[in-house]
């Protein structure tokens, strides 16, 4: 039995949403990577229409926000799957098969890195090290860490998410 | 009486289930008729044991481990709330072997209290070492830190007590104390074990340091991919903040410090201090010149401390049984203990908290049982994704820094990644530049774009036609790497260079 995560429910980008999300960090110095967590927590992306407003919150410059944004390799640009799935590519993992789980994994779902199923179900990423080493092979679904994966396990923990993401609908 | 059952709330243990037996647990023994409490501590480091669940019984407290949701029924029947014998029991964990021949001051309460509570934490020894330095000067404090023989655990080894001693020399109307929690090394968890077991210690070291260095702001700058970690670091401030250990008045000593947790995005980089600063201060993480040192200019320009950490968690212990105390583990320039993490293709993976000094084959066969698979080991990777791989003729290389610079290789922060005889060693050496690329800051051009090159200059190795096309390109590639090493601002291209060349060395037979 595995911990299977609960779908999460992303809200609808407004930027009037968004504006309301970010005014805690108004105040604190150098607060905009926690202003961009939040809003890809509240939409599951940081969208292009609030650049100009966490450009005025902060007192920086557009190409400035752009530049933070594109720096780390967290923030997306657009809207994910209902579940994100990272596989860890470091090498503890690779020590215990994780270039063949990977390869598995991608084949389960029909995508490659970056992508999302056409369901909408899963998108796939990459992730060094889930600080898991020692019962690797490791992967994140959303915020939830699974150790000693394989290809089968994956496959009955991805049906019982995309049931469970479709059951809630 | 209510019976305490401690299941770990942490990554490892939540990997493997964890979370579905607290549930499990609680209904059956609901639907038993039993009245039990279920404690949250952390891991005691036994990744293989996990999730390992213990119970305090009038003979003391009972491990049973690995328990899985379909074990549940099976030990209540075998009363093991009584400590009844079941195919899972491990009795008193504390007299395995594993533990028994470990050497714990770090992780002493890691693992055995609830890992938020600040009474348990206490009634452990906790905050001693706080009381200790409320009494004495400022300056009396960084001696105790100096006579330790504490070196930063983050990788670079550089002396904790004179880092302290420059930030508390420097003037100025604000100083930061900026704990280091990126923990990117591939191969190492023990950062994440200390804060999700005994985070209170963490907040403990870190207050020290401030009244030390005269910081009344700390910054826990925690990677993203540690949401648990998050939660219960959280939870722990927030305890400490009622009990009166952090604030305006911590401890009643009229002193104040605070402590904030900062989020990092997913960017290995952000581990170098400079690099995290520059995170901290909402910035793409860029690694910056130094001088100025960040003791002396750091976060917002003001004086910093940057620490690990492991480095900080530790102070309390120094603090409270004394530096010279602290200085007896350990041998020559390597003193104290190292929480050395054993993962990748091994048996019994996990914390080994040791002093320096044992050596490889020690950590690997004795306590880690050899590989997972049962087949020999082949390579080991020392020191996160930039240190060194030795082949198995090396593992008696004793674990100290010194001992292992002269190996070629370097401890780091302790992590020790085991690769059996399946392992292809052109690969790994791929994967260095391949990390290197996609991790770079993108400041220099030999770690930039060099790294990329040292790719298409392997994949040219592996499918050369000749042995003189292959001499050809292992030239190139040495050349590159001297390059990157010389010519990097950080560790990052520099060191690139010493997993890739460590490959070609001692496995270059694996380069065609
Ligand atoms: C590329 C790179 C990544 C690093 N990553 C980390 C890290 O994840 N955690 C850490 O504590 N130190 C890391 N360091 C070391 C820090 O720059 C710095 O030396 C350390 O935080 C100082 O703390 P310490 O003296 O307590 O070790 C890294 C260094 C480099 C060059
Ligand atoms: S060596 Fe690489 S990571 Fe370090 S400063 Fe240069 S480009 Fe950035
Ligand atoms: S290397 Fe995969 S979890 Fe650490």
């Amino acid at each position: 039995m595995m911990q299977v995560v609960n779908p999460v429910r992303y809200q609808d980008f407004s930027l009037e949403r968004a504006t309301q999300v970010v005014q805690e960090f108004k105040d604190q110095p150098g607060a905009l990577i926690n202003a961009l967590h939040k809003l890809q927590d509240t939409f599951g992306y940081v969208d292009e229409a609030a650049m100009p407003m966490l450009a005025k919150l902060f007192n920086l410059s557009r190409a400035e926000v752009h530049g933070v944004t594109s720096f780390y390799h967290d923030f997306r640009r657009s809207k994910p799957g209902t579940y994100t799935v990272r596989v860890c590519q470091a090498e503890a993992c690779q020590a215990m098969g994780s270039v063949e789980l990977t390869e598995a994994i991608k084949q389960q779902l029909g995508v490659d890195f970056h992508e999302t199923t056409a369901d909408g179900t899963f998108t796939l990423e990459r992730v060094y090290c889930l600080g898991n080493c020692a019962c690797a092979p490791s992967i994140m679904i959303d915020k939830q860490t699974y150790g000693r994966m394989t290809a089968d396990r994956f496959k009955s923990l991805a049906e019982s998410l995309s049931a469970k993401a479709k059951g809630s609908n | 009486m209510s019976i305490r059952v401690y299941v770990p709330r942490e990554t490892t243990a939540s990997s493997l289930g964890a979370e579905l037996l607290v549930d499990a647990l609680t209904t059956e023994a609901k639907y038993r008729g039993l009245d039990i409490t279920i404690v949250r501590n952390g891991s005691r480091g036994a990744c293989f044991l996990e999730p390992l669940v213990e119970v305090e019984t009038a003979q003391g407290r009972v491990g049973y481990g690995p328990v899985q949701l379909e074990d549940i029924p099976d030990l209540f029947d075998a009363d093991f709330l009584n400590g009844g014998q079941h195919r899972l029991s491990l009795g008193d964990v504390e007299k395995l072997p594993w533990f028994a021949n470990q050497e714990r001051l770090t992780f002493a309460r890691c693992g055995i209290i609830a890992a938020t509570s600040v009474e348990e934490y206490k009634a452990h020894g906790g905050f001693k070492g706080l009381e200790n330095a409320l009494a004495k000067e400022p300056a009396a404090i960084v001696q105790e830190v100096l006579d330790s023989g504490l070196r930063g655990r983050g990788g670079a080894a550089f002396p904790t007590g004179i880092k302290w001693q420059t930030v508390a020399n420097a003037e100025a109307d604000q100083k930061y104390i900026v704990c280091n929690a990126d923990e990117g090394d591939s191969g190492t968890f023990s950062d994440r074990m200390i804060m999700e077991g005994d985070p209170l210690s963490l907040i403990e070291g870190m207050t020290i340091a401030g009244i030390a260095v005269g910081a009344t702001k700390g910054y826990i700058y925690l990677r993203s991919e540690y949401p648990l970690t998050q939660q219960i670091l959280l939870e722990a401030i927030a305890n400490a903040e009622a009990a009166g250990y952090l604030g305006n008045n911590v401890a009643g000593s009229g002193k104040a410090f605070t402590l904030e947790v900062r989020m990092g995005a997913g960017a290995y980089i952000c581990g170098e201090e400079t690099s995290l600063l520059e995170s901290l201060e909402g910035k793409r993480g860029q690694v910056r010149y130094k001088p100025p040192l960040p003791a002396l200019k750091g976060l917002f320009g003001k004086p910093t401390v940057v620490n690990n950490v492991i480095s900080l968690a530790t102070v309390p212990v120094i603090l409270e049984k004394g530096g010279k105390h602290y200085a007896n583990f350990g041998r020559g320039r390597s003193l104290g203990t190292m929480p050395f993490q054993l993962g990748g293709n091994i048996k019994f993976g996990g914390l080994v908290e040791k002093a320096f000094g044992l050596t490889l084959r020690q950590l690997i066969e004795d306590f880690g049982g050899g590989t997972y698979t049962g087949r020999p080991v082949r390579a080991v990777q020392v020191g996160g994704p930039l240190g060194a791989y030795f082949p198995a003729s090396l593992l008696d290389t004793p674990l100290d820094y010194e001992e292992f610079a002269k190996a070629g290789g370097m401890l780091g922060h302790g992590g020790v990644v085991v690769f059996d005889d399946t392992v292809n060693m052109a690969r790994m050496a791929r994967f260095s530049m391949e990390f290197c690329a996609a991790e770079s800051c993108g400041k220099c051009t030999p770690c930039r774009i060099g790294s990329t090159r040292g790719m298409e200059t392997i994949d040219r190795i592996v499918a050369a036609k000749n042995e003189e096309e292959r001499e050809a390109q292992h030239i190139i590639l040495k050349d590159l790497c001297e390059t990157m090493e010389v010519a990097s601002l950080c560790a990052m291209g520099g060191l690139t260079p010493m997993p890739v060349m460590s490959a070609v060395k001692h496995f270059k037979g694996d380069f065609q």
